[in-house]
């Protein structure tokens, strides 16, 4: 019994397996619909999974990363139909690069000191007591880049005395707020909208203005894109269009001018 | 002798399924060698970053593979020589993180011994800090490794000849003695093989590292961290580091079917 039921597991792999076709065959779909593979900084997951439920004019397959991993492999020849990094650097790269089209600045994020709902710091300067953890972006990670940027700004002897209780440099942002939900780090720098998605799990700390990098996001089509069409829609929709209502409701804010 | 003039195409077949295989799993790796040049790949070695993480790399899996062989020996050689109700379910239980995708043993070890986790508290009251420690590291390392030796170990020890423990059980040894005489000498070869997969597993642990201790040089950051925190801006870099890591866990299986004999490394499909 035992091995007729094993046989008959090995038939069904190999049969499944060895049957050829993937059913994933990407570009139109039954419906008509064109498919848009987008990949997106991770601060985005919320937002633009709420609102591609009901994208009416591509189906859209979304794929999160630290936006400098997906840049990294639209570099190495990986072409997804649109790039939405947490930065303008990264597109405007591609863009010079020729990997890309000329990016749009689609929207804004507050950058800010994020804490379990239940924390005793109030701010900067509590980051700097001995045994406090910190978990903030790795250097190549906008988030990352931002929070260097931002605390470069502090005097000398604070950014010191905080980055010395830095314990993670994570690849993305969703990293840092796992750290924080988890209690395993005791603050982080993330985006404003990376704190409205934990449901007040997590609160968020205000950083002075002239702390405040420039979080601006940026986005194009991908040279090469199956659709480039639908993308280029999609992309300019991200500015005023269904995509750009569900930013809003995520807390980005209106691009700038 | 009819049926003979047909089975040509099965041994084709075979030969061709191989090729395919070899092809598809060899390329790959020969690429991390090829895409950069040999002294881009050493000078990228020299960078601290790189060195803290081998170091850190080979300091987390020697502790790990150390705890593993003084729990799992013992532990392995009960389950091979005892029979109690319930032992499949134990011994599943056992196996079971071999099976688990990294992301689940990141959370899973969160969920436990994180600082939320259900015992987070005592362990935070025992003094012992885990998440986003080195400490952290070897834990995550040995979750998921320690089931490559244990398996191991446990067929190894199972297909020792028992007349030889009884033997000397009936000279009067102890069961002890015979453990460490007898059982663990005959089953030497099972037992470094099974070291070698867990050696193996631990130095390219990824997921439950990252999710579990986080990524910091020279604390948490071990080479597979490394290479993803290069991946996007120091691709070179990365690509060394692969290298240096496919080298020594190509190595370390080598060496086993060389000085034990292939059949070891194949033994837990017994």
């Amino acid at each position: 019994m035992r091995r007729a039921l094993l046989a008959l597991g090995l038939v069904a792999a190999l049969a499944g397996g060895c049957g050829g076709d993937d059913d994933d065959t990407g570009g139109a779909s039954a419906g008509g619909k064109p498919q848009l593979v987008v990949s997106a900084a991770s601060s985005m997951t919320e937002a633009l999974t709420a609102c591609s439920k009901s994208y009416p004019d591509a189906e859209l397959k979304l794929q999160f990363a630290g936006s400098d991993e997906l840049a990294a492999q639209i570099r190495q020849g990986v072409k997804p139909d649109v790039f939405a990094a947490a930065n303008t650097r990264l597109p405007d790269e591609l863009h010079s690069e020729g990997l890309l089209s000329k990016p749009v600045v689609f929207a804004t994020n507050e950058f800010v000191l994020a804490v379990p709902d239940d924390s005793d710091i109030t701010g900067l300067d509590d980051l700097e007591a001995t045994g406090v953890k910190i978990a903030i972006g790795s250097e190549s990670v906008p988030i990352g880049e931002y929070t260097r940027e931002s605390l470069a700004r502090l005097s000398p002897a604070q950014e010191k005395a905080i980055l010395a209780n830095v314990r993670s440099n994570e690849p993305d942002v969703k990293g840092i707020v796992g750290k924080l939900t988890q209690g395993a780090a005791d603050a982080g720098f993330v985006y404003v909208t990376d704190v409205n998605a934990t449901d007040g799990a997590l609160k968020a700390i205000e950083l002075p203005a002239e702390l405040e990098p420039n979080a601006t996001y940026g986005a194009g089509v991908v040279e090469g894109a199956k659709e480039p069409k639908p993308a280029q829609a999609f992309v300019d929709g991200l500015v005023d269009g269904e995509c750009a209502d569900a930013l809003k409701a995520a807390g980005f804010g209106a691009p700038p001018g | 002798m009819t049926s003979q003039r047909h089975t040509f195409w099965f041994p084709a077949l075979l030969a061709l399924s191989l090729a395919a295989a070899l092809t598809f799993l060899t390329v790959p790796v020969a690429a991390i060698f090829l895409d950069s040049s040999p002294s881009a790949l050493i000078d990228s070695l020299g960078e601290p970053g790189a060195l803290d993480a081998l170091w850190l790399s080979l300091r987390t899996t020697a502790i790990s593979i150390a705890i593993i062989l003084c729990v799992g020996t013992p532990a392995a050689y009960l389950l091979a020589t005892r029979s109690f109700p319930g032992k499949a379910l134990v011994v599943t239980l056992v196996e079971l993180p071999l099976v688990l995708p990294p992301a689940v043993a990141g959370i899973a070890l969160l969920a436990a011994v994180g600082p939320a986790g259900i015992l987070g508290g005592a362990i935070e009251g025992a003094g012992i800090e885990l998440a986003l420690t080195t400490a952290g590291v070897v834990v995550a390392l040995t979750f998921v490794a320690s089931p490559f030796y244990v398996r191991q170990a446990m067929a190894a020890f199972a297909a020792v000849d028992r007349t030889l423990l009884d033997a000397s059980r009936t000279l009067g040894a102890s069961e002890a003695r015979g453990f460490v005489r007898v059982m663990i000498p005959s089953a030497l070869p099972g037992l470094a093989a099974g070291t070698a997969l867990a050696l193996v597993r631990a130095l390219g642990e990824f997921g439950a590292t990252l999710m579990f201790a986080g990524s910091f040089q020279g604390i948490t950051q071990t080479v597979p961290l490394a290479i993803y925190d290069r991946f996007s801006t120091q691709f070179d870099s990365a690509l060394a580091l692969s290298a240096v890591l496919v080298a020594v866990s190509a190595a370390i299986l080598l060496s086993v079917k060389l000085v034990v004999g292939s059949e070891a490394l194949g033994g837990a499909a017994r």
